[in-house]
């Protein structure tokens, strides 16, 4: 199976495509619109600012690419800052439309008294509905690795597959169709994180 | 609910005078490698790296390590040493760093902290700062691994750095790294109420319930090297001993 891990400049690669080699996977590092479309499955990792990646995902020519391999039914992993280019805007940076792929915004986390910004750690998942392939043979509340400031609201808590307990409650992993976001690291959250980024290459 | 984070740090010293004696690279990763192989079997929350020889010979940061050890790490890493560009910065990241720890050039230089928030994001950004309890009891920053006084609090150069967009500090009070003598409470408490970002206590822990001290003061991590290499203490068992005293941690099958 081919798997694209997308490279846009936009950090840390190494880890993601290790996991998928474990995996079983050969992972290809994907920088221009023809390689992209002729993966099977795709993955959006990244970390950083949301506007300077939009920016960068632009000048390579991948929006549209990313839009029509979702169209064509191709499953589209999101990671990190990879999660919150799905939605439809972010404001970090200054208010910049993301991919729109899953409605939403992405907003600065607005921590509760005792709570810390960025939320860095380790934090329990608990998954929304039940039985969703992603979660098999995880249970809800297992504990995965978060690093991030700015977290994802769903237009729709439809595509609010895993809520975390931190600033409120924020969406750790959000589902439409063949596209799926997660806000932690899977390719830092050692087993468990293995276990889902199988689960996933599986569903 | 968030858990407190135990970190083991490496120091890659060592390996520098072992690289300069003339072995070749793979030789030379080998034992930060196999320590890295036995924290991910035993499933630590995080690994710090420093290469602590990096800054004081003038190198740079040693990517093909970094990256050698980040791939292999599957758990995140926070790097540091000798990190001194935005370019340093990006590619730390690039060969799978999750943070860069900045200390000196971020105090020479103050608008790296600036350009790498903006750049990197500032969940990338670690200001590691080095201080010492002076003898009228004043907390000051030091850089260059400890031999130059800058003249600025340890309070004021936290809220500074978090201003510029510092992602987390990683505290250490200098004469307690190493000697197992228990952590700076006084420092990390002053420190944690000066800023909101994460601060991961570093520096002199002397055992599980130093640790448990460390976080009712504040930190949100606690970060050690010696406690580890030099005694019997595991970061599993840290973690079950900070569970029973109510503190949430991350207790993984196996740790």
């Amino acid at each position: 199976m081919t798997v694209a891990v997308v490279d846009y400049g936009m950090g840390n690669l190494g880890s993601v495509l290790r996991a998928l080699e474990d995996l079983g996977t050969r992972p290809e590092i994907v920088a221009t619109p023809e390689r992209l479309t002729e993966a099977e499955r795709i993955i959006l990792p990244g970390v950083g600012n949301f506007a300077v990646a939009m920016e960068r995902l632009n000048a390579l020519g991948l929006v549209g690419p990313l839009r029509s391999s979702v169209e064509a039914g191709r499953p589209l992993l999101g990671i990190c800052l990879g999660m919150q280019l799905l939605a439809s805007r972010g404001e970090e940076g200054g208010s910049s439309p993301g991919l729109a792929l899953v409605p939403g915004d992405i907003v600065r986390i607005d921590p509760r008294e005792g709570e810390r910004v960025p939320h860095i750690g380790w934090n329990e998942v608990h998954e929304t509905g039940s039985g969703h392939a992603l979660f098999t043979g995880i249970p809800s509340g297992t504990d995965f690795y978060f690093v991030h400031s700015f977290q994802f609201r769903p237009e729709t808590l439809d595509d609010a597959l895993a809520v975390t307990d931190y600033a409120g409650g924020l969406v750790s992993v959000v589902g439409r169709g063949h596209v799926t976001g997660v806000q932690f690291h899977p390719e830092k959250s050692s087993r468990a994180g293995r276990r889902m980024l199988g689960n996933w290459l599986m569903s | 609910m968030l858990k407190v984070r135990v970190i083991p740090t490496l120091l890659l010293r060592e390996v520098g005078l072992v690289k300069g004696a003339g072995f070749d690279s793979w030789r030379a990763v080998g034992t930060p490698l196999q320590a890295v192989k036995v924290y991910n079997r035993r499933d630590v929350d995080e690994l710090v790296l420093l290469d602590i020889g990096a800054t004081p010979a003038g190198a740079g940061p040693d990517f093909d390590m970094i990256g050698t050890l980040a791939r292999e790490s599957m758990v995140p890493m926070t790097i540091g040493g000798g990190v001194a560009s935005i370019e340093h910065f990006r590619r730390a990241l690039q060969v799978g760093a999750d943070k860069v720890a900045i200390n000196s050039a971020a105090f020479r230089t103050p608008e790296l902290i600036d350009r790498a928030a903006d750049q990197c994001g500032s969940q990338a950004v670690v200001v590691s700062i080095d201080y010492r309890v002076e003898a009228d009891g004043s907390r000051m920053t030091y850089i260059g691994c400890g031999t130059e006084r800058t003249g600025w609090t340890v309070v004021d150069w936290a809220r500074e750095a978090e201003q510029r967009g510092a992602g987390e500090i990683l505290l250490c009070e200098i004469d307690r790294d190493g000697t197992l003598g228990g952590y700076d409470l006084t420092g990390i408490q002053s420190v944690a109420q000066a800023v909101s970002i994460p601060v991961v206590a570093s520096g002199g822990a002397r055992d599980y319930a130093d640790m448990v001290s460390a976080i009712r003061s504040g930190a949100d991590a606690v970060a050690a090297g010696a406690l580890y290499l030099f005694t019997q203490s595991t970061p599993g068992e840290a973690k079950r001993h900070m569970a029973d005293a109510g503190i949430a941690v991350r207790l993984a099958p196996g740790s």
